[in-house]
């Protein structure tokens, strides 16, 4: 197959009973083969949601339109049994918090040979157990053999996320989605995880969707990144186009509010204002209650133009010009 | 010469769980110049906080000091005399702002709660003080009559802010008060910290895992390793020349832009000494 | 607060969540208040003296001058149901005050003070929860002789555990909670932060467990008078109408032993329905 491993085009989600403004506001999104994927925002801004859309996994009483293609399969109007074989067999999640995600009765061998013991055919439990014993080497785990008989709480949260790793490596995945993976994780260790993940991204060719709110991860990360903010992918650019040159005003806000450890000034330039609440719904621009740029004639009234080149695309009515150096932005001077 | 700000003394503690012990904290020093800050950055799992609590007083320590202006702190204050003065020097601001503030009181009387214990003005001079409390950390009257689960984690964390400052301490400890923060509010929390340290002269003691963010605050930085401060000082100097292999390796951890990390999967792992508990 | 899901309960029914719909709830809410105006206006709603008996009229079946009928010795049984109601509603509330004041009191020490204290309250707690309500009251009676003072003393005291073990649980969340942390920070003082800070945060939790526990003290007690331990004739009492009517079951006239077994039902499960539902409510607020 020759298109993307995830296509999602204009994917809107409505949430009538919890949220005023749709949580995804159509939502363009691509990861092919081999590429990894960045998605990075601020909390609420639809990160996650928009991962399980990519499962098929969204809450009972969401309202979906637009397109969600998987290895092509449109996830969204397949038939459940395809859609299963789909998250058997090509697509895998890994998650934040790693101990949320297993059961702490159950030793870690019997949690990554699950879905063999289900078949309940000898053969493929002993094909289960071969393969978790190398995919725990492959996650650079010291003794699989030993790790295979212990129990969540015996590993540390790094050493239990390359677990998780392992486990979503099982059914040799053609997609990967990372759900901030090294979020509860020490600087040190979180190095560790995303060194590891990109070796398997390499190794196997993996396409992999990263989604984080650290955009320097991201950017040490991602070959391409999607900045979502409220529900809407308002930028979209390689990775370090993205960080040299942010046109989407709200970008470059993001850039400039994250602290660095190398460069120069005392003081960030903050954001202002918080973040649009599921119960908010302006017309026109969502970021227009926080924007330095904003054209209230026009960004509060219509809904922004999406200005693409190709190569990167940036959602605003008066995006930043294509030449603003970094160093710029990140600190204010201080007179 | 006159004592130093906040003067903290071999400060330990060690933790005895079904048999095992814990030394959380091995012997932490550190010195607050007047108007100075200090930040505390390490893994998780290496004391910073049971530092931070010892700081005020939640916790014990097995052995040493806390002196502010001279004055040694006692560890478990008995009274109301010695509560209040115990208070008055050394206030916190803690990671969680959901959890930190009392989800029954409205964010308002949580502040005047403070300001009442410690000073004797009227209702009205009391409701003034609320207000320009609040006003500082950039609030106003109309959230002052909210519940907390009725404002943002950036709002709650400027009213924990402020209810720390209504007692008028000595020194502020934040036990990674902007960790839970969306990156933009964050940025806006840190910079109403420098104003504030401006403005009022309150000492900081800024605990953080994130190296980064520390910089922005704090003259002066420790880095702490299973419960020791392995490298200590300037945090420009700290940032360029790291000089302990630890911070180095903090320092490489950090990720940055359009370069893949050069920590290795398998050889770090196995070098890490103590694996994060709890985490 | 997720220790309301260790809510203990006395062994018994716990209503299935499909049961608790708007409608329901408005039901048990109607019952309640039915239950507390029967209470509180029985001399005005009774169209009968409840202890006058006329023996020309015994176990009349319903009709329009006794709607529910009358009694072996010809009471009518609307009127002793209604005056029922009152020392229905006595007893059960004397327990539940009684166990949830000094619940809380044992709970609030447990659970704040820690260490040896608390190891030792909650070693005799364990202890008084083996001992069953009625048992322990059945005791007292055959101690203190029937009526309703000895089984409500001791049934105080049956129920205190639950309510101490529920309240325990919910101070040590709570005292490990940065909120708690931060008043000591601030200079106030231990016990200003336990009573004034923590119970005001806790007591909606436990007064839901308290309308839960209104319920089985009323059962518990209609089963003493049913047992002829408790409320002793002439006095109108629920338990003691089912236990009276024993006879006329078996001369086949039902009604005066099933109207007040109904009640007693009615009132228990609206009771338990309110008390859950509350306490559901409390769950998801604090979620
Ligand atoms: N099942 C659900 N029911 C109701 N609201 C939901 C549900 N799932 C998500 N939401 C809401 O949709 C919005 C987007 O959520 P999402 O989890 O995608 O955010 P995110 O970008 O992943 O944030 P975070 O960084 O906090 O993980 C949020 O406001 C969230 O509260
Ligand atoms: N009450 C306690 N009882 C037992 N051990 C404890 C207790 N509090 C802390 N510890 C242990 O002390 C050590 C230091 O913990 P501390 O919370 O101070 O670390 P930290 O640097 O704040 O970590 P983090 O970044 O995760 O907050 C840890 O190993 C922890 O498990
Ligand atoms: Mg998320
Ligand atoms: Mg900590």
């Amino acid at each position: 197959m020759s298109g993307p491993l995830l296509e999602m085009s204009d994917v809107w989600l409505r949430l009538p009973e919890v949220a005023r403004r749709p949580v995804l506001a159509g939502v363009d999104l691509q990861v092919g083969a081999g590429e990894i994927v960045g998605l990075v925002g601020e909390s609420g801004s639809g990160k996650s949601v928009t991962a399980r859309a990519a499962l098929g996994l969204l809450p009972p009483t969401a309202e979906v339109e637009g397109r969600v293609t998987v290895d092509g399969v449109d996830v969204l109007s397949a038939p459940a049994a395809d859609v299963r074989r789909l998250r058997a067999e090509s697509v895998a999640m890994v998650f934040q918090d790693p101990r949320a995600g297993i059961n702490p009765m159950r030793r870690i061998g019997d949690h990554l040979t699950e879905s063999a013991r289900l078949t309940g055919r000898r053969r493929d439990l002993d094909a289960a157990r071969a393969r978790a014993l190398e995919l725990l080497d492959a996650v650079g785990l010291p003794d699989p053999r030993r790790h295979l008989r212990q129990y969540p709480h015996e590993l540390s949260g790094g050493m239990l996320q390359r677990v998780m790793i392992a486990g979503a490596l099982m059914g040799s995945p053609r997609l990967l989605l990372c759900d901030e993976p090294t979020t509860a994780l020490d600087v040190t260790t979180q190095a560790e995880i995303v060194a590891l993940l990109g070796r398997l991204q390499r190794e196997r060719g993996m396409g992999m969707l990263f989604i984080t709110h650290d955009l320097d991860l991201a950017a040490s990360v991602c070959d391409r990144i999607h900045v979502m903010y409220a529900g809407r992918v308002v930028e979209q650019a390689p990775a370090l186009g993205l960080f040299e040159q942010p046109r989407h005003p709200y970008t470059a806000g993001l850039l400039a509010s994250t602290p660095a450890i190398d460069g120069g000034g005392t003081r960030l330039r903050a954001i202002p204002g918080v973040p649009l609440s599921l119960l908010e719904d302006p017309s026109g621009c969502v970021f227009a209650a926080r924007c330095d740029r904003v054209l209230d004639e026009v960004c509060r009234v219509l809904a922004p133009p999406v200005v693409a080149d190709g190569v990167r695309s940036v959602r605003c009515a008066r995006p930043l010009e294509a030449r603003t150096p970094r160093h710029a932005l990140r600190t204010e001077c201080v007179s | 010469m006159s004592a130093p700000l906040l003067e903290v003394q071999h400060l330990r503690k060690t933790y005895r769980t079904h048999g095992s012990t814990v030394t959380a904290v091995a012997g932490v020093d550190l010195t607050l110049p007047e108007g100075g800050s200090v930040g505390i950055v390490g893994e998780s799992g290496s004391g910073k906080s049971t530092t931070a609590r010892m700081l005020v007083g939640l916790e014990a320590p097995d052995a040493g000091r806390v002196l502010v202006h001279g004055q040694e702190q006692v560890a478990q204050p008995r009274g109301r005399r010695e509560r209040l003065a115990r208070a008055r020097a050394l206030q916190i601001v803690f990671q969680d702002p959901y959890l930190s503030l009392d989800p029954r009181v409205p964010v308002g009387a949580a502040v005047d709660q403070a300001v009442r214990l410690h000073t004797r003005l009227t209702r009205s001079e009391r409701r003034s003080r609320v207000l320009e409390l609040l006003t500082q950390v950039g609030l106003g009257e109309r959230e002052a009559a909210l519940l907390p689960r009725r404002l943002s984690g950036g709002q709650r964390q400027r009213v924990a802010i402020a209810r720390a400052l209504a007692v008028e301490p000595d020194v502020l400890v934040l036990d990674e008060a902007v960790s839970a923060l969306d990156v933009s509010v964050q940025a806006q929390v840190l910079n109403l910290l420098a104003d504030i340290r401006e403005q009022t002269g309150v000492g900081l003691v800024f605990i953080s895992h994130d190296l980064a963010v520390v910089r922005y605050l704090c003259a002066e930085t420790l880095v702490m390793r299973a419960g020791e401060v392995v490298e200590r000082g300037a945090t420009d100097r700290l940032l360029r020349e790291p000089e302990h292999p630890y911070t180095r390796l903090l320092l490489s951890a950090v990720p940055r832009p359009g370069r893949r990390s050069e920590v290795d999967g398998g050889t770090a792992l196995s070098g890490r000494g103590v694996p994060a508990p709890g985490r | 607060m997720s220790a309301l899901g260790a809510v203990v309960r006395p062994g018994r029914l716990s209503l299935p969540r499909s049961l608790r719909s708007d409608a329901v709830l408005l039901a048990a809410g109607v019952v309640l208040v039915a239950f507390v105006a029967a209470c509180l206006f029985a001399p005005w709603l009774a169209p009968y003296d409840p202890d006058a008996t006329d023996l020309g009229n015994v176990l009349a079946p319903s009709s329009p001058e006794h709607w529910l009928g009358t009694d072996q010795v010809g009471r009518d049984t609307l009127s002793r149901l209604l005056y029922g109601a009152r020392t229905s509603l006595v007893g059960p509330l004397l327990v539940v005050v009684t166990s949830t004041v000094l619940g809380v009191l044992v709970g609030m020490v447990a659970g704040w003070r820690g260490g040896w204290l608390d190891a030792t309250l909650s070693r005799v707690l364990d202890i008084a929860f083996a001992f069953p309500a009625l048992l322990l009251a059945i005791l007292a009676v055959s101690l203190f002789g029937k009526g309703l003072a000895a089984p409500v003393m001791a049934m105080s005291i049956a129920y205190t555990p639950f309510v101490a073990r529920q309240v325990r649980g919910l101070v040590r969340s709570a005292r490990s909670r940065p909120y708690v942390s931060a008043y000591a920070v601030q200079g106030f003082g231990p016990v200003d932060v336990a009573l004034r800070r923590v119970l005001p945060n806790i007591a909606p939790v436990v007064l839901a467990q308290a309308t839960v526990l209104f319920g089985y003290a009323l059962l518990d007690l209609a089963a003493l008078s049913f047992l002829g331990l408790g409320v002793q004739p002439p006095t109108s009492d629920w338990g003691a109408m089912i236990n009276e009517s024993r006879g006329a079951v078996l001369l086949g006239q039902p009604l005066t032993a099933v109207v007040p077994s109904v009640a007693v039902i009615v009132t228990v499960v609206a009771f338990n329905l309110l008390g859950e539902e509350l306490g559901d409510r409390i769950a998801r607020r604090d979620a």
